[in-house]
């Protein structure tokens, strides 16, 4: 088996503006089953960062457990990471967001790792507003200790161990949207096309992000029972749009009639354009989102694209009114204003 | 709300008024030919990957096999050969510089154990047909090789005093020792060949009146070309030489000297040969004059760069106006400059310079400015036709002239090329020969040897070593250069060790073990797409050829690589893989989880004259 990828790329590879190539932003050589659809959602993070030009090292990946949580081995070398422990990724980010604002934050986690043992914390961040993308490889199993069902997996689908799924499921989209999330999404690991332009507004959101994506476990789940096998995601997607990503600075050059597309301005000045909008979804209408993801689930549709978006409310940062510093940027004089105003507090409550 | 609308039939763009690609067709050879740029390129067709991998499993015996029943000639060749195949080979797209694919032949001639166990010993058994061979290069040689074994008797005739062609008298010891072609000449003459050497033939009538049941013409291009009517020509003729005779008369040991002062006329491989062998006989201060800009030398890179370290100025862009001769003695060459002049279709003209002539002393001149072919020996009235400048008209895939018993190869049948191009005539002519004499149409070519095997040995695990190193063409060693400008059959280059072989060996893209693609297999899960380092392959709507160029993940801009189309996959989408910069690492099928990839090592084999009645092979 081979360990390592050669090191040649086409000779014709792009650089990005800020002079790297992609390769820079890969990992290791996947030790995951051939064919996992894990793989193909870190080939669309890195394909996104290289063209959003990030520079790798301002960016943080953090997982909790499972095999989708392994994927930051696999993409981003060059950035920092933090492996962390089963279902508590969004703890871990926390704290590193709470210590620098500068960074972008990629969270990554499973369905398990965030639907069950997870599912706390997973609330909690989403209502925080937390400044990161929250990706989700949602293959409807626990694909690293075997296959088990999880807390995704539908009504009545049946995986490899050929027991159909008892218990009901949970939606992460939905869920998210009645925390109050501000971007949510869905896609499919086999759809690059429309995952790497969501992945590009996740990032550039000002707040916590939710894409969740559809990831078939080739070993566990890809059977033609399953709803979250290939060939049913394929058969049963429908989307609410087509989402294009618009960097800041360049020149828009849509031609779609109005109506028929809607452009949303992001907290950075880039922009997402939706076209072919389904009839009676709103992208900025909570209501519709929620009510389009339960009409889609009753009728074992899978519904992806960009779900809702609100790019105008105020993240964990501006809510709490954080430090513009990084924390281990912050000089004495910083941390310790002196008594005088010491005093002057104190005097307020006085 | 409507909800169906969200679900419009997906991937749908597939536009039925497109002009399609068909599916690539895999039985037709050419198709996976093609993509082993180095063994196409190859005008013998060399199974290049296959040996280069014997030499990194320490095979050496049998690396020189593939090679000799390919090219017949692997230590000359791995010393000489114009080597077409390293401008094709892939590794020089993906980084600076080509496998040494020619030097790693060498490595196989120079580390082999005795092989002649191997090689065909006669006497066989008559087929009771025989023919005559005309010329003892390499093009003749090779008809001898590939029929001698199928009970030709066979006659071979050359003016020399012994066989090569100008594989003896032209090329020069320093590069060619003469050790390594004797022996690979005689793996031939002693087959049973009767050899005729030391006649020159005056007469094909003459040969044609003898029982022969074919003839074979390869005589080469043996006239040099020279400047009759320069001015002073003819004033000091004993020390004005025309190149290869000159270089034959070296090689043949009837001159051991030369001036001190040596002016080589010409730019091309002959001249760098004249150059360097005067700089072994004498000459200290040594110069090669030539018409044209540096740049269109026609002498291989190699061959220029190795006459510069042997401290030979090279003046371009002087053309030869005049021998100064002073009482009879050459005194040495006027030139007068001129300057190139390219026009909108990049067509030279050489345009005289509004500058003082240059005179260059010399007590010698060597003119290498081209050879001609000349038949004075053959009859205009035998039958055979000859065509545009005095050259015989002989068919490209057959060699048969218009005397249906006589056949051309080598030099003699288009021109001057080199031995790997005398090698290939030999093979098809020795068939056409063979078809002609079993009365068979030679038009009927038998179809080349092929196989496609599957390298699978386990789940992720390949019989060929898929790893991509990353190192960079090993230079050959050289010689001690003061020690080889004092001995002319001091043989410069030393070739690659075994070490060295081995890593060079490594560079090799192993470009015959084929990606196929089986797309029943193929669940689109896209897992080839994501990992192939080189971005080979898409999943797209089908197009016309142009449009999915330029569609690909990389646009496939390299128009004469090949693109691999699959047949409609369950979402309407067809696999298109680029072939241009594949590197054969297996890591597609490694991450298939279908297996709809596979690694298949392809052979391809030309035909040979054994091939016509295989019953016939002993
Ligand atoms: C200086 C020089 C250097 C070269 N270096 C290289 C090199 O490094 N690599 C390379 O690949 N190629 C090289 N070549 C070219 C190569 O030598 C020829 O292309 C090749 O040898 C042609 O082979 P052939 O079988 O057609 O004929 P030749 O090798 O030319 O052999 C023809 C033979 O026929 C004999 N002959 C001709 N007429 C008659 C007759 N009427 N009767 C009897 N005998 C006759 C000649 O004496 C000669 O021995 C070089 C050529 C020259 C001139
Ligand atoms: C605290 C704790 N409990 C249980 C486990 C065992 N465990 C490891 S991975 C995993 C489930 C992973 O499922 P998911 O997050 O969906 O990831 P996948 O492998 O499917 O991508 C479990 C239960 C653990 N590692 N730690
Ligand atoms: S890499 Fe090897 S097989 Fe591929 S073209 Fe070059 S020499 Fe031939
Ligand atoms: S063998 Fe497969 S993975 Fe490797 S370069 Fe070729 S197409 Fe890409
Ligand atoms: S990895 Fe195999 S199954 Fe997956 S898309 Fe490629 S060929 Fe098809
Ligand atoms: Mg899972």
């Amino acid at each position: 088996m081979s360990y390592k990828r050669p090191s040649f790329r086409h000779p014709g590879a792009a650089i990005n503006e800020i002079g790297f190539h992609q390769k820079d932003y890969e990992g290791a050589l996947s030790t995951l089953c051939a064919g996992c659809g894990h793989d193909s959602i870190s080939a669309a993070i890195i394909q996104a960062c290289f063209e959003l030009a990030i520079p790798p090292h301002r960016i943080a990946k953090i997982s909790g457990i499972g095999c989708s949580s392994k994927t930051p081995t696999y993409f981003l070398a060059n950035s920092h990471g933090f492996n962390s422990v089963h279902g508590r990724m969004p703890s871990v980010a926390t704290g590193a967001v709470m210590a620098n604002r500068d960074l972008t934050y990629i969270g990554v986690s499973g369905d398990g790792d965030s639907a069950s043992i997870g599912m706390g914390q997973f609330a909690h961040v989403v209502r925080r507003n937390l400044n990161m993308v929250y990706i989700v490889m949602n293959n409807g199993c626990y694909g690293l200790t075997k296959g088990q069902d999880s807390a995704t997996a539908d009504v009545g689908s049946v995986g490899k161990a050929g027991v159909p799924t008892m218990f009901s499921s949970i939606d992460l989209a939905g869920l998210a949207l009645e925390l109050g999330a501000d971007f949510v999404a869905r896609s499919f690991s086999g759809d690059k096309d429309q995952l790497i332009p969501l992945i590009k507004a996740g990032i550039s959101h000002n707040g916590f992000a939710l894409i969740d994506v559809l990831s078939p476990c080739v070993t566990f789940n890809n059977t033609k029972t399953s709803t979250k096998s290939y060939s049913y995601v394929r058969d049963h997607m429908g989307s609410t749009s087509i989402a294009d990503f618009v960097p800041e600075k360049s020149e828009i050059t849509a031609t779609v009639a109005p109506g028929e597309s809607k452009m949303i301005e992001m907290h950075d000045g880039s922009i997402i354009e939706l076209t072919s909008l389904a009839e009676g979804w709103d992208p900025g209408n909570r209501l519709s989102a929620i009510n389009a993801i339960h009409n889609a689930n009753l009728k074992g549709e899978v519904l992806t694209g960009l779900l809702y978006i609100d790019a105008k409310q105020p993240s964990v940062h501006q809510l709490l009114n954080t430090t513009l510093k990084p924390l281990n940027s912050l000089n004495q004089d910083e941390l310790m204003p002196g008594v005088e105003l010491l005093e002057r507090i104190n005097a307020e409550f006085r | 709300m409507d909800f169906s609308l969200f679900f419009p039939p997906d991937y749908s763009c597939h536009d039925s008024t497109f002009v399609k690609l068909k599916p690539t067709d895999l039985k037709d050879p050419e198709y996976f030919h093609k993509v082993v740029d180095c063994q196409y390129a190859c005008p013998a067709h060399t199974p290049v990957p296959e040996y280069i991998r014997m030499i990194a499993l320490e095979r050496y015996d049998d690396a020189y096999m593939i090679n000799w029943e390919s090219n017949v000639f692997p230590g000359v060749l791995g010393r000489t050969c114009d080597r077409p195949c390293e401008p094709a080979c892939r590794r020089g797209r993906i980084e600076e510089k080509p496998v040494a694919i020619c030097r790693l032949k060498r490595v196989a001639a120079d580390l082999k154990g005795d092989i002649t166990s191997r090689i065909p010993r006669g006497p066989f058994p008559s087929n009771g047909k025989k023919i005559a061979l005309i010329g003892g290069g390499p093009a003749s040689l090779t008809v001898a090789r590939d029929l001698a074994p199928l009970g030709y008797e066979i006659h071979l005739f050359d003016e020399q005093k012994s066989g090569g062609g100008f594989m003896r008298s032209q090329i020069p010891a320093f590069r060619l020792p003469e050790e390594v072609l004797n022996e690979e000449v005689n793996y031939i003459l002693d087959m049973g060949v009767h050899k005729h050497f030391n006649t020159y033939v005056s007469s094909l009538k003459e040969i044609l009146k003898q029982d022969y049941d074919a003839v074979f013409i390869g005589t080469g291009a043996p006239r040099g070309k020279d400047l009759p009517k320069l001015d002073g020509r003819w004033d000091a003729k004993d020390h004005v030489h025309i190149g290869i005779d000159w270089l034959a008369s070296v090689a043949f040991e009837h001159r051991e000297k030369i001036g001190k002062k040596v002016i080589v006329v010409g730019g091309g491989n002959t001249a760098m040969d004249c150059c360097r062998t005067a700089r072994r006989l004498g000459g200290t201060d040594v110069k090669v004059v030539v018409r044209s800009p540096f740049e269109d030398m026609k002498a291989s890179a190699w061959e220029i760069e190795d006459a510069q370290r042997e401290d030979i100025p090279i003046l371009s862009c002087h053309n030869p106006k005049a021998f100064v001769t002073e009482n009879g003695v050459l005194k040495g060459m006027m030139f007068s400059r001129v300057e190139a002049v390219y026009d909108d279709q990049g067509k030279r003209k050489l345009v005289p310079l509004d500058e003082p002539d240059v005179f260059i002393e010399a007590d010698d001149v060597l003119m290498a400015i081209g050879q001609d072919n000349a038949f004075p020996w053959i009859e205009k009235d035998l039958g055979i036709a000859f065509g545009e400048w005095d050259m015989p008209v002989v068919n490209k895939t057959t060699f048969q002239s218009t005397l249906p018993k006589v056949f051309f190869g080598g030099d003699a049948a288009f021109g001057p090329e080199n031995v790997i191009t005398a090698v290939a005539h030999g093979h098809q002519a020795a068939v056409s020969i063979e078809l002609f004499c079993q009365q068979m149409d030679v038009h009927d070519r038998p179809n080349p040897l092929t196989n496609l095997f599957s390298q699978k040995m386990g789940i992720h695990e390949w019989s060929y070593d898929n790893a991509i190193v990353d190192d960079h063409r090993y230079n050959v060693p050289h010689a001690n250069k003061e020690l080889s400008l004092q001995n002319r059959k001091l043989e410069v280059e030393l070739g690659f060790d075994m070490p060295t072989g081995f890593k060079e060996a490594q560079r090799c893209l192993n470009c015959d073990v084929q990606t196929v693609f089986q797309e029943s297999r193929c669940i689109e899960c896209d897992a080839c797409v994501d990992i192939c380092p080189t971005s080979c392959i898409t999943f797209t709507t089908n197009g016309d050829e142009e449009d999915l160029r330029h569609r690909l993940t990389m646009p496939a801009l390299n128009t004469t690589q090949d693109l691999y189309v699959s047949d409609v996959l369950p979402t309407m989408r067809v696999m298109v893989k680029d072939e241009d910069v594949c590197l054969h690492c297996g890591l597609c099928a490694e991450r298939c989880p279908t297996s709809a990839w596979d690694m298949q090592k392809f052979l391809y084999n030309v035909s040979k004259a054994s091939h016509v009645c295989p019953s016939a092979v002993v």
